[in-house]
């Protein structure tokens, strides 16, 4: 089986379908010739030509507002937003046109595409070009929201987030994109959306991550290991709809969870995860819920690894929960 | 809108100097020595900056560098253009504004290096500084932002009754963006004294100006706006400071904002995460090589006896030796303190803040700091 990064996954899947699908359309800034500034639509232009892979004006607004037109036609777009920090240009597009096209059309319109965008920090990209802004559009009704920690994931996850029939923001976490390489085969394989994976099994800790910070926290469940304490730690994989079935069976059994995001804390989706712990197994709960997070401030260049919730702030946080 | 060379490109836009290294003197805007001489030594001094920190990145010293190579005089000819109470919103790569305006070099170092002496303490990439006691704005990446800003701010001045003018930077992609357009609109309704300067450099990372518009050029993009739009020969100092300087000075005079779209060429990458050859052709940046706005103007000098090979010779060393100083007192500086992370989210902090800074200062340190 060949062995690809994530970059190399998400180029795969982009590749495999749009070979099966005409009707698949990638467009952004710098996607053509230079494949992105991340690489990850390279060489899709050679194959496809300049009408399904091609470059844009800087303008995200715009590319949302021509994907929404070209999915309402009946296309499959998937536009890329070159990072997530400047996603916001097109806010509009998407929270007022793209979450509540079928809603507001009673079903008639409907807009089946998939927002391509690198996401969080850890490559010393300072303001913008680290931000994690998942739970603002988890907080728009109309939005799936999905972020791979992994180049399988990744694969599997793009091919269903294209074939769904809602909109997607598919979020990808750049720290891992060249971090290590996995199996990945070849052709056609999905990754259901709404499923998430548990990916350590342990009985004293449920710790709940997602995309880069996955590895943070495994490294901090391995630590914890040392000291006796196992964990049970869950990737999410698709945000929303979130897998709360998986978090609800793993809270059942250890009493206990850590929920780790590289986004602020204040109303950070884990907020969403902890509230619903505790309307749903609150009976089960021996400790309080806790959230290690990157801290309530713009994220900063220099002490990037000091706002990171890296697995030397999840480690304690994981013994204090498991000894509370 | 085509930039295979410099001289179809430039064809017919208006220039100053010519390929003698005379001046055409129906357009020369005849500054005086010093000042002339004072460009080259800008010129100089930013190229040589610019090529030092592309090696300081290389060498894994500082983390970005977005530099200027090329476009020297559409940066400098627009800032020795402007007079001392005019206001400037940058885009990312006119550092050179910085220390025209008198920025000690240490300091663009500290921001280089994100320490604590870093003007944005550290929380902005490399390139990304502030100096409000030069009447230079504060850079942010999102492309596009100044410009209405710009707009607001000499609307503020006018308000106070104030002889204020602003000049927002941008590059040939950043038309593309809804605060462009929005800019223009608004300055043209109500007569805000903005000079909106283009820095069309052909490329916007990987995507020429070409696939940017289908204007036959930006200047026209005023039309629609009601602002007067004019193009120059951005690689020609005399050019960009004669078309900047009546731009700010109709500005000024209360007729309303002013377009100039400065055609240059960016020789370098984007950035230093960027490898042009993926997109772009070497013929190209060989021939735009010919019309580079450093050997222009010295010709140009050199033929009025204001510059010679010595004179160059013996500044660029004292550059280097200037550099050479700053980067080793940036570079052993230490990084801004933990707690400053949690100032000026606001004015003061909150409880939340307070208790996350305690929480941060509490626990273990990162085991990768920098
Ligand atoms: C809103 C936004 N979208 C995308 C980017 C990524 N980006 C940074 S610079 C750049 C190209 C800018 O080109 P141009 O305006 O021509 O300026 P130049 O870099 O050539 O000076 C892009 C796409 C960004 N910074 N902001
Ligand atoms: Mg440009």
């Amino acid at each position: 089986m060949p062995q690809m990064n994530m970059v190399q996954a998400l180029n795969d899947a982009l590749r495999v379908e749009m070979r099966r699908n005409r009707d698949v359309v990638v467009l952004g800034e710098d996607v053509g010739k230079l494949g992105g500034v991340f690489r990850v639509t390279q060489g899709l232009q050679d194959e496809f030509g300049e009408s399904r892979c091609f470059d844009t004006p800087l303008a995200e607004g715009g590319i949302l507002g021509v994907a929404i037109g070209m999915a309402l036609y009946g296309l499959r777009p998937v536009p890329e937003i070159q990072f997530s920090d400047f996603i916001f240009p097109a806010y509009d597009q998407i929270v007022s046109e793209l979450a509540k096209y079928r809603y507001r059309s009673g079903g008639e319109y409907t807009c089946p595409l998939v927002v391509r965008t690198p996401v969080g920090g850890g490559i010393r990209g300072g303001h913008y070009h680290s931000q994690s802004p998942e739970s603002q559009f988890i907080h728009v009704a109309g939005l799936k929201v999905v972020c791979p920690s992994n180049p399988y994931d990744a694969k599997g996850l793009l091919l269903s987030s294209i074939r769904d029939d809602d909109p997607v923001l598919f979020f990808e976490p750049k720290r891992v994109y060249r971090a290590a390489r996995a199996d990945v085969p070849e052709g056609d394989y999905t990754i259901p959306l709404g499923e998430a994976k548990v990916v350590r099994e342990g009985q004293h800790v449920t710790v709940v991550a997602w995309g880069a910070m996955l590895y943070e926290a495994l490294a901090a469940a391995e630590q914890a290991a040392t000291q006796g304490i196992e964990c049970d730690v869950i990737d999410l994989r698709t945000l929303w709809p979130l897998d709360i079935d998986c978090i609800v069976a793993s809270v059942e059994r250890t009493g206990r969870i850590v929920v780790v995001h590289e986004a602020p804390k204040s109303c950070g989706f884990g907020s969403e995860i902890v509230a619903l712990v505790n309307e749903k197994a609150f009976l089960h709960l021996e400790a309080p819920p806790v959230r290690v997070t990157g801290w309530d401030t713009p994220f900063p260049y220099t002490l990037e690894n000091e706002y990171l919730p890296l697995a030397h702030r999840i480690l304690p946080a994981l013994v204090e929960t498991a000894r509370y | 809108m085509d930039f295979q060379t410099p001289e179809t490109t430039l064809a017919n836009v208006p220039t100053v100097l010519r390929a003698d290294g005379s001046a055409d003197p129906a357009t020369d805007p005849g500054l005086d020595a010093q000042l002339l001489r004072e460009l080259m030594r800008a010129m100089v001094r930013t190229r040589i900056v610019d090529e030092r920190l592309v090696l300081l990145q290389r060498q894994g010293r500082i983390g970005f560098h977005i530099g200027s190579l090329g476009e020297e005089a559409t940066i400098l000819g627009s800032i020795a253009a402007l007079r001392p109470q005019d206001w400037i919103f940058p885009c990312y790569r006119e550092f050179s504004a910085l220390l025209w305006r008198g920025l000690p070099l240490g300091t663009y170092l500290d921001n280089m290096f994100g320490n604590e002496d870093d003007p944005v303490r550290g929380r902005q990439m490399p390139d990304h500084w502030t100096a409000r006691a030069l009447r230079i704005g504060s850079v942010s990446s999102p492309i596009g932002t100044q410009i209405t800003q710009a707009v607001g701010f000499a609307m503020a001045a006018r308000h106070k009754a104030e002889d204020v003018v602003t000049m927002a930077f941008f590059g040939d992609g950043a038309t593309s963006s809804n605060d462009f357009h929005t800019g223009l609109n608004f300055a043209g309704v109500y007569r805000a004294p903005t000079v909106f300067l283009c820095r069309n450099n052909g490329w916007a990372i990987s995507v020429p100006t070409a696939k940017q518009t289908a204007s036959t050029s930006f200047a026209d993009k005023g039309v629609a706006y009601g602002v007067r739009g004019v193009q120059c020969d951005g690689n020609d100092v005399l050019a960009v400071w004669r078309t900047v300087r009546d731009a700010v000075s109709r500005a000024a005079a209360g007729e309303g904002p002013q377009l100039v779209e400065c055609i240059t060429y960016r020789l370098s990458g984007h950035s230093t995460s960027d490898d042009p050859k993926v997109y772009r052709a070497d013929d190209e940046v060989t021939a735009w090589r010919r019309a580079d706005p450093i050997a222009r103007l010295r010709r140009h000098l050199e033929l009025k006896g204001l510059w010679t090979e010595d004179e160059e010779k013996a500044w660029a060393a004292s550059c280097e030796a200037e550099l050479k100083a700053a980067i080793e007192g940036a570079e052993k500086k230490a990084p801004p303190a933990l707690s400053s992370m949690f100032d000026d989210v606001f004015a003061e902090r909150p409880w939340h803040l307070e208790e996350q800074c305690a929480a941060l200062l509490a626990g273990p340190r990162a085991p990768r700091g920098h």
